[in-house]
């Protein structure tokens, strides 16, 4: 499994993405590898991925994916990411 | 994991801003101050979110305002700046931004585990608050987990 974090600069927020959602992954029981990227890069690095965790901001910017794109709204929250996580898994 | 320097000089406490572009350019002089940044930094980080939203606005309350690495990045670096009158970044749910946490990152690839370590200090949801009202430059260091010598 494929999942892909998308921000502006492909560091930061992305990155605080990644590391939050391997920690709610792991305690889901998941393994999965997560790549964090910047969104000019969306198009290569997500054309794989199941799921694409980002900012409402980049949503309309990744356009149309068969990933799940899931909208995170409080990065640091690990009970929200746990939650839209185990929605798009289960 | 190594959280990136945060020194006093990159710590800001009770700014006044009057919008979120004057708040991002505390956070980048702050940067400057401390020799992790060139002052053009802070141009970089306003253009981010010009371009892309307000999406560095990552949890209530706080503002993680960045660039991409780059010839005005000078090493790795934290500065935290927090203001007295919060204010709107335009973001849907996380506005008012009373802390704006400022990143300097040099090098693209060698990012995660400085960020990992930021990720760590946030997982405490009491974090943003307690560095809301903290009074002093120690206090913040204290709360970031960084010794104060």
């Amino acid at each position: 499994m494929k999942i892909v974090t998308i921000c502006g600069a492909g560091i930061g927020s992305s990155g605080v993405l990644k590391v939050n959602a391997e920690r709610a992954l792991r305690s889901l029981g998941f393994d999965a590898s997560i790549v964090a990227a910047d969104i000019s890069t969306v198009r290569t690095v997500a054309a794989d991925a199941q799921i694409i965790l980002t900012s409402a901001e980049f949503v309309e910017a990744i356009g149309k994916t068969n990933a799940d794109v899931i909208v995170v709204v409080n990065l640091f929250d690990t009970s929200e990411l746990k939650q839209k996580l185990n929605d798009a898994l289960g | 994991m190594p959280l990136p320097p945060l020194p006093q000089s990159a710590i800001d406490i009770g700014a006044s801003a009057a919008d979120w572009r004057a708040a991002v350019a505390l956070s980048g002089a702050a940067l400057a101050r401390s020799g992790a940044a060139k002052p053009g930094y802070a141009g970089e980080m306003i253009r981010m979110i010009e371009d892309h939203g307000p999406y560095v606005v990552i949890a209530p309350g706080l503002a993680l305002a960045h660039a991409r690495p780059g010839p005005q990045v000078i090493t790795n670096g934290l500065s935290i700046v927090t203001l007295t009158e919060p204010v709107s970044f335009g973001h849907a749910h996380n506005d008012p931004v009373r802390v704006v946490l400022g990143l300097a990152i040099a090098e693209g690839g060698a990012h995660l585990a400085a960020v990992a370590a930021v990720a760590n200090i946030f997982n405490d949801s009491s974090a943003i608050d307690r560095l809301a009202s903290a009074t002093s430059a120690e206090e913040v260091q204290q709360i970031m987990g960084v010794s104060s010598s």
